[in-house]
């Protein structure tokens, strides 16, 4: 803090100085956001934690407004939706940008996590950094899941059934469990009050871990693509202009393709059947979650035995809970790691071939490639990583940042 | 770059550096108006809530000396068909007698400047603090003035709905009414 330690930093106006001494939110300003020593050569994939978390408060704003006119009753929920595409002022955009929003927001945390994997931005002494991240992405995959119910469509209904039910498979105490999810005998009215309640409250509890994310991350500064320390100014940049402006132009790109897909193709991502109000009685011919679910959604398929799948599902996750002590490597940056890096891309392939199997039916081909897929999944986590960290031969890692990014410019 | 002298005490040369922060400013301000505007305009009514901002009602079966009440944009409105004395009542009144002058005249004309001394059209809400006062039903109570009387805190207002008595500060407000024909009168 600005008082106990250091020169008290001095301010020209004097209603700052006053409020400063009395709460330094302006010297923490200045410390964090504009002095704080910055690796020189960050690339755009530095970009996506500021992206990601635009795109949290605008999830918020919308959020909030669509709030204003959404009714939580399974007799109402649809039409008051409804109510706002047509009646309600400006509407449908609210509705379109946080639909669109929620699609555009994991689009930025996945592109976010994929830096932090390639890079090695998860070593130490980032741990907790990562691991607060990945907290991070559980609170949205529940935050998501819970919307995705609230317009109370066909694929809102069923796939609230189908994931709710999902827990039944945990032996013992697995039926209590849906009962309390439920609030009764299905998915009914209680289900979608208590899902509304929780999606209200979770973004918040979002905000609070993005907090503990970013104060973290401020306590050893950021990673950077060649993965070594800053070794002294030479090796940085202040925050502020420098990533201030870089971040301000990557979140405009960002925002200018998110407007094309929320004004020209808002649909493009979502399902038609939930234009279809809720009809408890018949379930859809295919049952498909969001994109940014389908590769966990094929994980949960591939595994034939019903307990097995949910085991695997959500050890897809924890196995990233796990990532910083799974890789044995000592250089961070994939770039200074040959086969690891092959090996990263491969990775993003499996994921996206799990992602496509996830979107169909488990039929024919289907089948055996997500389960291959999940094998590999699995394979690079838990074999790969311990293992490629002992044998590979990483590539000389240059003395220091200034020296790397000097040299370039000049060769 | 241009590098620009800059003599002591005053400004240079505007450079391209200043040109492209106006210029940036300027378009950041337009934008976030831009954003902010569909988040504003969603609190305006919605399209349900205008639709039933206009009433049409039919004033035929309203005999003279009756009244009615209508509800309007969730408020009641008094239709009162009045009786020859009633209005000549109104008409002689001067207006260094009323706390808020208005002439009984321009107090029933609509909006298409027709005159209809008979039908008097008010919003039924006291002016004072918003109860609605009593004197459109038979039996009421119509205060000092033969027009209506607040039971809150006792305005009494006369035939033409002007406060004459009483904590209230204004006349019952007239809304903006027009005749279609002369028993179907549009509100709002």
């Amino acid at each position: 803090m600005a008082s106990s330690h250091g020169t008290p930093p001095v301010f020209n106006n004097k209603v700052i100085s006053w409020i400063d001494h009395r709460l330094p939110i302006f010297s923490y300003m200045e410390k964090e956001y504009h002095h704080f020593p910055t690796p020189r050569n960050f690339n755009y994939f530095w970009n996506f934690g500021a992206i990601a978390t635009v795109m949290l408060v605008l999830m918020i704003a919308t959020g909030v407004v669509l709030a204003t006119n959404y009714t939580p009753h399974v007799t109402m929920a649809f039409d008051s939706v409804e109510r706002i595409m047509r009646d309600v002022p400006s509407g449908w955009l609210i509705r379109y940008l946080h639909m669109t929003g929620a699609s555009f927001f994991f689009i930025a945390v996945y592109v976010h996590i994929f830096r932090g994997m390639y890079y090695g931005s998860y070593k130490s002494p980032r741990e907790l950094l990562w691991i607060l991240g990945v907290i991070i992405f559980l609170l949205m995959m529940a935050t998501a899941f819970m919307g995705y119910v609230l317009p109370w469509g066909q694929m809102s209904f069923w796939g609230a059934t189908v994931i709710t039910s999902l827990f039944s498979a945990i032996p013992v105490v697995g039926d209590s469990i849906v009962t309390w999810l439920w609030g009764g005998f299905a998915v009914d009215n209680p289900t979608l009050n208590r899902f509304y309640a929780l999606h209200y409250l979770l973004p918040f509890i979002i905000v609070a871990v993005v907090a503990l994310h970013v104060v973290a991350l401020h306590v050893h500064g950021s990673n950077n693509p060649l993965g070594i320390d800053p070794k002294g100014p030479q090796d940085t940049v202040p925050f502020h202009p420098y990533y201030t402006m870089k971040d301000g132009f990557g979140v405009m790109v960002f925002l200018i393709v998110y407007a094309g897909f929320a004004f020209f193709a808002p649909n493009y991502l979502g399902d038609a059947a939930n234009y279809i109000p809720a009809n408890p009685l018949v379930t859809p011919t295919h049952i498909v979650p969001e994109w940014y679910f389908l590769p966990f959604y094929a994980i949960l398929r591939a595994i034939p035995n019903k307990l097995g799948g949910v085991i695997a599902m959500f050890g897809a996750i924890a196995v990233l809970f796990v990532l910083p002590w799974l890789d044995t490597s000592r250089v961070r940056s994939a770039s200074f790691r040959p086969i690891y890096k092959w090996f990263m891309f491969i990775l993003v392939a499996d994921v996206i071939v799990l992602g496509v199997c996830g979107a169909n039916p488990p039929e024919g081909w289907y089948v055996p490639i997500a389960q291959v897929a999940t094998l590999y999944y699995f394979f690079h986590f838990l074999i790969l990583l311990p293992v490629l960290g002992k044998i590979e031969r990483p590539l000389p890692l240059p003395p220091s940042i200034a020296d790397a990014v000097l040299k370039k410019k000049a060769g | 770059m241009a590098t620009a002298s800059i003599p002591a005490g005053g400004h240079s040369d505007p450079t391209r550096r200043d040109f492209l922060m106006v210029a940036t400013g300027a378009m950041g301000a337009i934008g976030t108006i831009a954003v902010a505007w569909p988040f504003i305009n969603n609190l305006n009514p919605a399209a349900d809530t205008l639709a039933l901002s206009t009433v049409e009602v039919n004033v035929a079966p309203v005999q003279v000396g009756q009244a009615i009440t209508v509800k309007w944009r969730g408020k009641p409105l008094f239709i009162r068909h009045r009786t020859p004395e009633e209005i000549k009542a109104a008409d002689e009144v001067p207006m260094s007698e009323l706390r808020d002058p208005q002439t009984d005249n321009s107090r029933v004309t609509d909006t298409a400047k027709k005159v209809r001394p008979e039908w008097l059209i008010m919003i039924g809400v006291c002016t004072h603090l918003g109860c609605v006062p009593l004197g459109n039903n038979p039996g009421d109570p119509k205060g000092e003035y033969g027009g209506w009387f607040c039971p809150c805190h006792g305005s009494m207002y006369d035939t033409s709905g002007r406060i004459r008595k009483g904590p209230a500060p204004l006349n019952l407000a007239i809304p903006g009414y027009l005749f279609t024909s002369d028993t179907l009168v549009r509100v709002g």
